[in-house]
């Protein structure tokens, strides 16, 4: 086959534009259509029934759009922290603090979000002193973030500054932050919220957010300098030193934009579910990392894409909506989710030698 | 900042060839110690406007913890450093990069994940809109100027938009060589940059390097190959155990005696303190 474009380089070397690979995405996204046609396959097998098309009679749409807003709606949390933890693989960290930190800032937030009067009697789970309640939705949402920062602050110091592995460093968050979330109300839920900070959580509102932050991040990390130098260090930290970066304040500035994100999503989740409790976010790390890793981030750093990560979340959404549909105990979701990551990670480390042995 | 002429000793380094321009580098005293590792020791070394000179000497003599230390990307023990006639404490290598000494490392410094562009211009994106740590990458600005350092230079890379990791080890090196070209730099300095490369790949790096003299650039180049350093460079600086113990014309020496000193066979009588 005549090469498309053969360009003669240093030492006869030629380059053949028709061998150029396919973005890493794009396999995602076959992967996401070929789950969705396994489930489809199965359905009218086992069930009888469409997974993914209204088969009602007096259906008005060809899809079944209740399902596909199920499916977008429970992973539109757990992706708005999968957002942080891309940027954290992509620069060559790990974070596992990000589901304690959703628990912490729930709590945290969630006291400044109540109002003094629930059916015409005083708040009976106040949490803070009177005078602190009926404050305006931004002030909760602030803490929130605030409490993001703090963490994220923390995080990120630890591992630039002292050098420790970041998987260490997040694992003593995850610990502390789970440990403030229960010290916070004595292991009691906070509820009551007032109607402004509900409606951050009603809805699609959820999805909306996780959508406007991917398109956010996407851009930032494809177009600006904080972006390319995420891939740099990630790609090669010595490389990246030497070149000039400030790596260890960019660190810093990684974990503490995940930690944000962490905090973003707990506030949505608190809102959503109109109360917060110590145990909130438990498992989303790792829910996280598989969201990332499914999407085609390398666990090694320097690759990957938000791109990847909002497949990677629709791909758990499905597998969690299919095995609904087809009636499986939650033992076999988590089964499967275990193998997918795994599978995921077996398939990077693959490309990652096939790649260098090219070279 | 002051003058180099009024601030340091007075002393000419010994040998120094003031047949080239005026200093571009002169070093005084440069010391790095690893705790109880004396890696570099009291080491005066100058070269000046359109010189190339050559650093040589056997494994772990001093040579790349030298470079290390005048493109602060270790930070000095003690000594001082003079760059283009003022005194220079850089902050770190995007400084030194800034103020006009280009290397090319040993390790090449490359992001294996990067395409061309970014790699040529890492640390120092061009930017559409100064927003800080958010500011907009000019790609466009990027990708002209990387294509007109890749032409000065000479080096031919069949798709820039291709990432490091798909390169091979020459057209790796000539990306690293290339990064130092785009910008228009006082001083280059290069690590062993044919140490990994095949024949004809290493005659393409050494016509990058005959380009620089002709464009009176002032190079530092540190290698083990005579034939190159005999063939390209004016002056051969020897170190042996983080000293300085020569420092030769070429048209005084030869490949046998700079042998000498590298092993330690001999050492010039200015540096007896080196043996």
């Amino acid at each position: 086959m005549a090469q498309s474009q053969t360009t003669h380089g240093v030492g006869g070397l030629t380059f053949d534009a028709s061998k150029r690979h396919r973005p890493p995405e794009l396999n995602v996204f076959f992967a996401l259509i070929l789950l969705v046609a396994v489930f489809e396959a199965l359905g009218w097998l086992l069930m009888g029934d469409s997974f993914l098309f209204n088969t009602r009679p007096n259906a008005t749409s060809i899809f079944n759009t209740a399902r596909l807003t199920i499916i977008i709606l429970q992973v539109s949390i757990v992706g708005i922290i999968a957002l942080g933890v891309t940027q954290v693989i992509i620069l060559g960290g790990i974070d596992l603090s990000s589901g304690s930190i959703v628990g912490a800032t729930a709590m945290i937030a969630m006291s400044f979000a109540q109002v003094s009067l629930v059916n015409g009697q005083p708040n009976p789970k106040m949490m803070l002193p009177e005078g602190w309640q009926d404050l305006p939705m931004i002030v909760p949402v602030l803490v929130g973030i605030c409490c993001g920062v703090f963490a994220g602050l923390i995080n990120g110091f630890l591992i630039a500054y002292t050098r420790i592995p970041p998987f260490i460093a997040t694992l003593g968050m995850m610990v502390t932050a789970r440990g403030v979330a229960k010290w916070w109300s004595k292991g009691e839920p906070i509820s009551f919220p007032t109607e402004g900070y509900a409606a951050i959580g009603k809805g699609m509102t959820p999805v909306f957010i996780f959508i406007a932050l991917a398109i956010l991040f996407h851009l930032i990390l494809r177009y600006t300098v904080y972006g390319k130098h995420t891939y740099a260090i990630g790609s090669n930290e010595a490389a990246a030193r030497m070149s000039g970066i400030k790596v260890d304040r960019h660190k810093v500035m990684v974990y503490t934009i995940a930690a944000v994100l962490a905090s973003i999503a707990a506030i949505v989740l608190s809102s959503k579910n109109l109360t917060a409790q110590a145990g909130m976010g438990t498992m989303y790390e790792l829910d996280a990392i598989a969201m990332t890793v499914i999407g085609g981030v390398s666990l090694s750093g320097g690759r990957g894409s938000i791109l990847g990560t909002v497949l990677g979340a629709l791909i758990f959404g499905v597998i969690i909506s299919g095995f609904t549909f087809l009636k499986l105990d939650a033992y076999y979701q988590e089964m499967v989710k275990g193998a997918i990551i795994v599978g995921a990670v077996v398939l990077d480390q693959w490309r990652q030698r096939r790649a260098a042995s090219r070279t | 900042m002051s003058d180099i002429q009024t601030n340091i000793s007075g002393r000419d380094a010994p040998h120094a060839d003031t047949t080239f321009g005026e200093v571009i580098l002169r070093t005084e005293g440069l010391t790095k110690h690893y705790g109880g590792v004396h890696a570099l020791i009291d080491c005066n070394f100058e070269i000046r406007k359109g010189e190339h000179v050559a650093i040589m000497g056997d494994n772990g003599a001093g040579k790349s913890t030298f470079v290390r230390q005048i493109t602060a990307v270790e930070k000095r023990t003690s000594g001082k450093v003079w760059f283009n006639g003022q005194y220079v404490d850089f902050d770190g290598p995007l400084e030194a990069r800034e103020a006009g000494i280009e290397t090319v490392f040993q390790t090449l410094a490359l992001a294996d994940h990067l395409d061309v562009p970014d790699n040529l211009f890492l640390g120092r994106e061009k930017v559409l809109f100064n927003l800080g740590p958010f500011s907009i990458l000019d790609y466009k600005g990027m990708r002209e100027a990387t294509l007109a350092g890749l032409k000065k230079t000479g080096v031919k890379i069949p798709n820039i938009s291709n990432t490091i990791q798909n390169m091979s080890g020459g057209q790796r090196q000539c990306v690293a060589i290339a990064r130092t070209a785009t910008f228009h730099s006082k001083l280059t300095i290069m690590d062993e940059p044919t140490a990994a490369l095949g024949v004809q790949e290493t005659a393409q790096v050494e016509n990058i390097i005959r380009t620089l003299k002709e464009q009176g650039e002032p190079l530092i180049l540190i290698s083990h190959n005579m034939r190159q350093v005999m063939d390209l460079c004016d002056r051969i600086v020897v170190w042996r155990r983080g000293r300085i113990c020569a420092n030769l014309r070429k048209e005084e020496t030869d490949g046998q005696d700079v042998v000498a000193y590298i092993t330690g066979a001999k050492t010039q009588a200015e540096y007896a303190d080196a043996a």
